[in-house]
């Protein structure tokens, strides 16, 4: 029990980035030393796909919704995460970077979910550019560019080998790839690619199952992105029918009204950012997850796009019980709009 | 009568109480000589038994002085007390007289033997005379009451003292039973030589003693 | 009705405090023996639950190679998807440097979080940080150190890359802990790194096997003090039955339904029994909080301190107190409670001396001693360790019914015999009081004879583990080399310093159908002229060296009941069995060839350990020269002499605490003498009324009485030694074999007895003295009061 203390302990000051889970404990704090996010970024690419190890926090965050050949819907997850104990890179053990990796696979009736802790300098974490490779132990996320990856995970009881395709451009989230996240002006560098084909093989211990579908990806990196008083974050991206994209978060607040950000992405990539107030998410059901609840069902609405839908998980029990624990599973939406997505929730204690 | 077997001086003898101490005897005076019985009467409370106790060394008095023969009895300490109660002085209670672990054998010759004169033959005599010698290996649970006290004679004449006491040695028993006891228990003290007082509120008891002293609040009457 | 009900079976105990006290005391004395070691168990049991898991116990599995593992292979396992985790160890400025990766470590092996001395930031990076046992002393020249509990002592957890700088050792791992299952998707190890071997934790002393003996010896204890804690209540309860059978038919004539007294009577056990059950548990907790540093330093020698040190509450533990006070409370009160319920509504109010047993009864219970014992036979029998306890328990049960009757037939033969009125009236009446005491004999005995049982047992086994470890450690040094390039080093170096170098050689494989250890032995005197061998061949010695013979330890002989003569398969050769060793401590069975014939076997195997002869004076200069040499970690140079007082203390630790039970149950019985005479001692002014009046003095009867209890303490004793010594024997040669596969010879120890008997007329005397000392200041007005008419 004391070791898994001593464990945590660890990873809430080498993860900051995963601290939402505890709380958000002390995240709006110190990020002595660290870079800050500053408006109006000029991303370069392939170059800002790869690590930038003087901010604290940074992900890659991928989601996936696919189907069978029989039609059942599936969802999986690969998360990288990195989380820097100081501003600066390392080789060898004694580098400051550290790793966590993330992947979850979720049918109808089933949820699959398995994590990987490294560190930096050592071979068995890290991300590289040209070519592009993400990595943890045997997962990674690897091809000649990040618009062409091959992206692999595996647990004691579930893997997934995927390709991940798209000639569609990245898009920035936020005002221009800046990204607010509280009134106080927490922020994160922020952009997605949520255009990619995907295609491959799901593989349970019944068997391998050929998926195809769609996937996003989140790119984001901070130092300090939520305010003390947050105590977590319900995350929705969709993919509407009519090829337009979703991206939603309402961020709850201890002391406040939520905080609420949105971006409406064209089916050519042209995003539209909302601020503060013109999404609302409102959670209609709960259900009774890893005793607690968790609200599965949500209206979702933003007037200024005519939106007002119904989101509902597609399992309602994809509880990520790691050493972090969270829910994240895709959803279908149904409403004003059609379509697929995945939603993730932190901070249900 | 010049030189008594028993005398008693001045007897004085009080009990703690929660008001003060309570006197039980209040100067007794009397002399008993040696193969004479003596009958000690009075109503309850009047210090009968406490007299016997502090002649028979089995308690102590406050003042005065009994005598008996050569010893000062008042003046003995406990171990001296405990001598003059295993081969001198003999007493014959009311109830609760046997030693429950010993038979009926071991129990009449047990004081003989304490007091180094056992006799077998004279014990062998008293139980047939007591009409014990059917009940030797008995224990004293399986006795009758009238059993039980001719064995408690017995004891007491086994050991052929100077001076046997009985506390109302037939209160216990039923009037018949009774009368045959005390025949027995006068019929082998006189045969013995030896002295008795008898405490006793039986005025048919103390008829068949030589003489009668009769207590009342602590004095001799 | 039911509280006037109450009131009037409760006033009970109000008039007789004292029997209310001595129920509490007993039942509380019970509970807290009980339940004390109950929880020093559950420590011991957490404790190893944690070790096992730990690290430094090396319990899981690992993937070790002949000599250093490079970094990159373990970068390769991981990103094949084997969750394998790298430790170095290497010894440096005199600590054991122990490096892990706190980042793929299961949780549950890092070292214990204390707070300031958690892992944290500072332990990863540079300078590092290295986590010492309190008081550990750490040179300036190292990283700096941080205390904390849970760490051997001499050892120093770091991170493993400021291990490799420690001990310079870059790019290398001495060894990867399988700590998870891999990915459904991995090839298998063999493909990605064939010269990595598989090893299932230690291959040495499994010491959970070795403290399970601990933990039977303090169960068995513990469920005998609380036997005999319940004979005190049983004589309360008994009594308070008794006394009350007044009552209980005034009650019942006065219209009380039979279920609803004994209800309310069950009831008012019920809340006594919670009460003492309370100050049972906590005096329980006090016992375990007092025996508990003893229990955690035989751990920590054991384990190299994977031990807490202090007590955890845990809800488990006081329920179970609770629960064993009210089912006490119901076996010390059930005989009571079904003639109360059988008791006829006219019966006599006075109370049958219940004290007094009558000679049919006596009998009836020795009937059941025989039953008992009945019982035990058969379990023998049967065999197997449930059996073996069963066989104890009938054991030890039936000499206990057995005991009142016993002693009645010696007391009467000895006031038969018995010469003068003192003496006899002496056994007479001691025979008499018998009834009363019994209960408190009984418990003495069980104390007595499970005293020498236990004691016998560990006196035998320190002797024979004694006379085993010189056996076992012929050899001055036993050595390790790390790689085989070392070992051609250091045996150049060794070659003209010490008089013989013996090579050993082993490797695990399944013998007999399960996991066992194969061990190639050089020939030399060494074995053939102390290897302690049970069961022999002639020829023994010659026929293992020529090769076609192995020795077996005791533990595979036993299991598979093979002896000399027969035939085991080794590697897939059958080899006769020449000769059977002790070998305690160990729970795998393990055969010994002719280091030829290991060769041929398995000429892979590196020899990378030796046996060393050497002249004893020149051990500690060679040992130190071998470290400042070699480099050799603290745990590859034993020599005989350390291993063998390291042994031999915590052997010894072992047992104080067994001692102390010892003391306590002893105590206990004493306390059940204490309080069966103070509560016959108002029944006996009239037994003793007339003999004082026929000329004992108070003093007299009194240092009578005295006497009488040690007597009957002195008769116990003796009847307890054969009892003792058949519960030794059954401990030796039917429990330890059943739970451990090895048998003790049993050994006697006359003057450990002697120093019992002492003990025990002792606290006999002790418990006595009160009651004596009140009767020989009993005022003679309380004596004569006994002839009063008014009684």
């Amino acid at each position: 029990m004391n070791a898994r203390i001593t464990r945590r302990a660890l990873m809430l000051t080498a993860l900051p980035g995963l601290a939402h889970a505890q709380g958000f404990a002390g995240l709006g704090t110190a990020s002595r030393g660290f870079a800050e996010p500053a408006p109006d970024p000029t991303f370069r690419f392939p170059a800002d796909h790869g690590p930038h190890p003087n901010f604290r926090i940074e992900w890659w965050y991928v989601t996936a919704n696919l189907t069978g050949p029989d039609g059942t819907d599936y969802g999986i997850q690969w998360t990288l995460f990195r989380s820097a104990l100081a501003p600066r890179d390392g080789s060898g053990w004694s580098t400051p970077q550290a790793w966590l990796g993330h992947a979850a696979l979720t049918t109808p009736d089933t949820h699959r979910a398995t994590e990987r802790l490294g560190r930096g300098g050592i071979g068995q974490a890290g991300v590289t550019v040209d070519p592009f490779e993400a990595w943890i132990d045997d997962w990674q996320m690897a091809g000649p560019s990040l618009t062409d990856v091959r992206l692999t995970a595996a647990g004691e009881d579930f893997a997934y080998d995927l390709s991940l395709r798209t000639d569609m451009p990245f898009v920035p989230q936020g005002v221009g790839g800046y990204s607010v996240k509280s009134a106080e002006g927490q922020a994160s560098y922020y952009y997605s690619q949520p255009f990619y084909a995907v295609e491959g093989t799901l593989i349970l211990p019944t068997g391998e199952i050929p998926v195809t579908g769609r996937a996003w990806l989140d790119r984001e990196w901070s130092s300090s992105p939520l305010a003390e008083t947050q105590t977590g974050w319900d995350w929705f991206s969709l993919h509407l029918s009519t090829g337009e994209k979703l991206m939603g978060f309402r961020l709850r607040d201890r002391d406040g009204p939520p905080f609420t950000s949105a971006t409406w992405i064209l089916p050519d990539g042209t995003p539209s950012p909302y601020e503060d107030g013109a999404l609302t998410a409102e959670p209609l059901e709960t259900s009774r997850v890893a005793d607690r609840d968790v609200p599965t069902r949500w209206r979702l609405r933003l007037p200024a796009r005519g939106l007002d839908v119904e989101v509902a998980a597609v399992n309602p029990n994809a509880w990520m019980d790691l050493l972090y624990a969270y829910w994240e599973g895709p959803v279908r939406v149904s409403g004003s709009h059609d379509g697929m997505g995945y939603l993730e929730m932190t901070g249900y204690e | 009568m010049s030189t008594p077997l028993l005398s008693v001086r001045d007897l004085q003898k009080s009990f703690p109480a929660a008001d003060g101490p309570v006197p039980v005897l209040q100067g007794v005076t009397f002399d008993l000589a040696a193969g004479q019985t003596l009958a000690l009467t009075g109503e309850s409370g009047s210090g009968k038994s406490t007299l016997l106790h502090i002649v028979g060394g089995l308690d102590t008095a406050d003042g005065g002085a009994v005598r008996l023969g050569e010893t000062e009895v008042t003046a003995l300490d406990d171990r001296g007390r405990a001598a003059l109660r295993r081969s001198r002085v003999s007493v014959v209670f009311q109830q609760f007289n046997l030693i429950p672990s010993l038979d009926v054998g071991a129990n009449l010759a047990f004081q003989a033997r304490l007091a180094g004169r056992h006799d077998p033959a004279w014990c062998d005599t008293l139980a047939r005379r007591l009409g014990l010698a059917g009940h030797l290996s008995k224990y004293p649970e399986q006795l009758s009451g009238g059993q039980q006290q001719r064995v408690a004679i017995g004891r007491t004449l086994a050991v052929r003292p100077e001076l046997v006491l009985a506390d109302e040695p037939t209160g216990n028993l039923d009037e018949e039973t009774g009368s045959r006891v005390v025949d027995l228990m006068l019929e082998l003290v006189a045969e013995t030589g030896a002295a008795l007082l008898c405490v006793t509120h039986s005025t048919a008891l103390a008829s068949r003693m030589e003489r009668r002293l009769v207590l009342s609040r602590g004095r001799v009457a | 009705m039911i509280g006037a009900t109450l009131r009037a079976l409760l006033s009970h105990w109000w008039r007789r405090p004292f029997q209310l006290v001595t129920l509490m005391v007993g039942l509380a004395t019970a509970t807290a023996l009980w339940s004390g070691v109950q929880a020093i168990n559950a420590e011991a049991r957490a404790s190893y639950d944690r070790a096992a898991t730990t690290l430094a116990a090396g319990a899981r599995p690992r993937l070790v190679a002949d000599g250093p593992i490079p970094q990159r292979t373990y970068i390769a396992l991981r990103r094949a998807g084997h969750d394998v985790s790298p430790v170095l160890e290497g010894s440096a400025a005199g600590l054991r440097i122990i490096g892990i990766d706190p980042f793929t470590l299961p949780p549950d092996d890092l070292p214990q979080d204390t707070g300031a001395g958690s892992i944290g930031p500072d332990f990863i990076g540079e300078p590092g940080q290295l986590l010492v046992a309190p008081g550990t002393e750490v040179p300036d020249s190292l990283p700096p150190a941080t205390e904390a509990e849970g760490i051997p002592p001499g050892a120093a957890y770091a991170d493993i890359g400021t291990a490799q700088r420690v001990l310079n050792r870059p790019g290398e791992l001495s060894a990867l802990i399988i700590a998870g299952p891999s990915s459904m998707t991995a090839p298998p190890i063999a493909d990605i790194a064939p010269t990595l071997r598989r090893t299932g934790g230690t291959t040495t002393t499994d010491v959970s096997r070795l403290t399970g003996s601990f933990h039977l010896n303090l169960t068995a204890f513990g469920f005998l003090s609380f036997a005999v804690g319940l004979f005190i209540v049983r004589g309360a309860i008994g009594l308070a039955f008794e006394q009350r059978r007044g009552v209980f038919r005034t009650l019942r004539a006065l219209g009380l339904p039979r279920g609803t007294l004994l209800a309310l009577l069950s009831a008012e056990l019920l809340i006594l029994s919670l009460v003492a059950g309370a100050i049972g548990i906590a005096l329980g907790y006090l016992v375990a909080t007092l025996l508990i540093p003893d229990v955690a330093a035989t751990l920590r020698g054991l384990y190299g301190a994977e031990v807490a040190g202090e007590l955890t509450l845990r809800p488990a533990w006081w329920l179970s107190g609770f629960a064993i006070a009210t089912l006490g409370t119901a076996i010390a009160a059930a005989a009571s409670l079904w003639q109360t319920a059988r008791m006829p509504l006219l019966a006599p109010a006075n109370p049958r001396a219940w004290s007094r047993a009558s000679a049919q009864a006596l009998w009836l219970q020795a009937g059941a001693a025989a039953l008992c014992l009945a019982v035990a036979a058969v379990a023998w029998g049967i065999g197997g360790l449930a059996a073996g306890f069963v066989l104890l328990g009938g054991l030890l049960l039936s000499a206990a019914l057995a005991l009142p009757l016993i002693l009645r037939i010696v007391l009467r033969a000895a006031s038969r015999t018995a010469q003068g009125p003192r003496a006899q009236w002496f056994w007479a009446d001691a025979e008499q009081q018998l009834p009363g005491l019994s209960l408190a004999l009984m418990a003495l005995l069980l104390a007595l004879a499970a005293n020498i049982g236990v004691g016998t047992m560990v006196s035998s086994f320190r002797l024979t583990f004694t006379g085993w470890l010189d056996q076992r450690l012929a050899a001055e040094l036993n050595l390790r080399a790390e790689t085989e390039v070392q070992a051609d080093e250091i045996l150049a170096f060794l070659g003209p310093r010490v008089d013989a170098i013996l090579p050993i050689r082993s490797t695990e494989l399944p013998l007999a159908g399960a996991p066992a250890q194969l061990v190639g032995v050089a020939d030399h005197p060494t074995y053939s002229e102390t290897w302690p061998l049970i069961a022999r061949q002639p020829d023994t010695w010659e026929r293992v060296n020529a090769g076609d013979a192995a020795l077996i330890n005791a533990q595979l002989a036993r299991r598979n009941d093979l002896w000399p003569g027969a035939m085991l398969e080794i590697a897939g050769r059958d080899m006769l069995i020449a000769g059977v060793y002790s070998d305690y401590g160990n729970p795998r069975g393990e055969a010994m060839v002719g280091l030829e014939r290991f060769d041929t076997l398995f000429p892979d195997i590196p020899a990378l350990s030796f046996s060393l002869r050497l002249d004893p004076a020149g051990i500690e200069d060679l040992t130190r020269d071998l470290r400042d040499r070699f480099d050799l970690p603290e745990s590859n140079i034993m020599d005989q002499a350390s291993v063998k007082r390291a042994s031999l203390a915590i052997f010894e630790r072992t047992f104080t605490v067994t001692g102390a039970l010892n003391v306590l149950t002893l105590g206990v019985a004493g306390l059940a003498i204490l309080t069966s005479l103070l509560t016959i001692a108002t029944m006996r002014l009239p037994q003793l009324a007339p003999v004082w009046a026929l000329g004992f003095t108070r003093r007299r009867l009194a240092m009578l009485d005295l006497g009488r209890a040690v007597m009957l303490a002195a008769l116990t004793f003796v009847l307890s030694l054969p009892v003792g010594i058949a519960l030794a024997w059954v401990l030796l040669s039917v429990i330890n074999v059943e739970a451990f596969g090895w048998k003790l010879p049993l050994r006697l120890f006359p003057l450990d007895w002697l120093r019992l008997l002492v003990l025990s007329l002792l606290a006999a005397a002790l418990a006595a003295l009160v009651p004596a000392l009140r009767l020989a200041r009993t005022p003679p007005s309380e004596l004569l009061k006994v002839f009063a008419h008014e009684r």
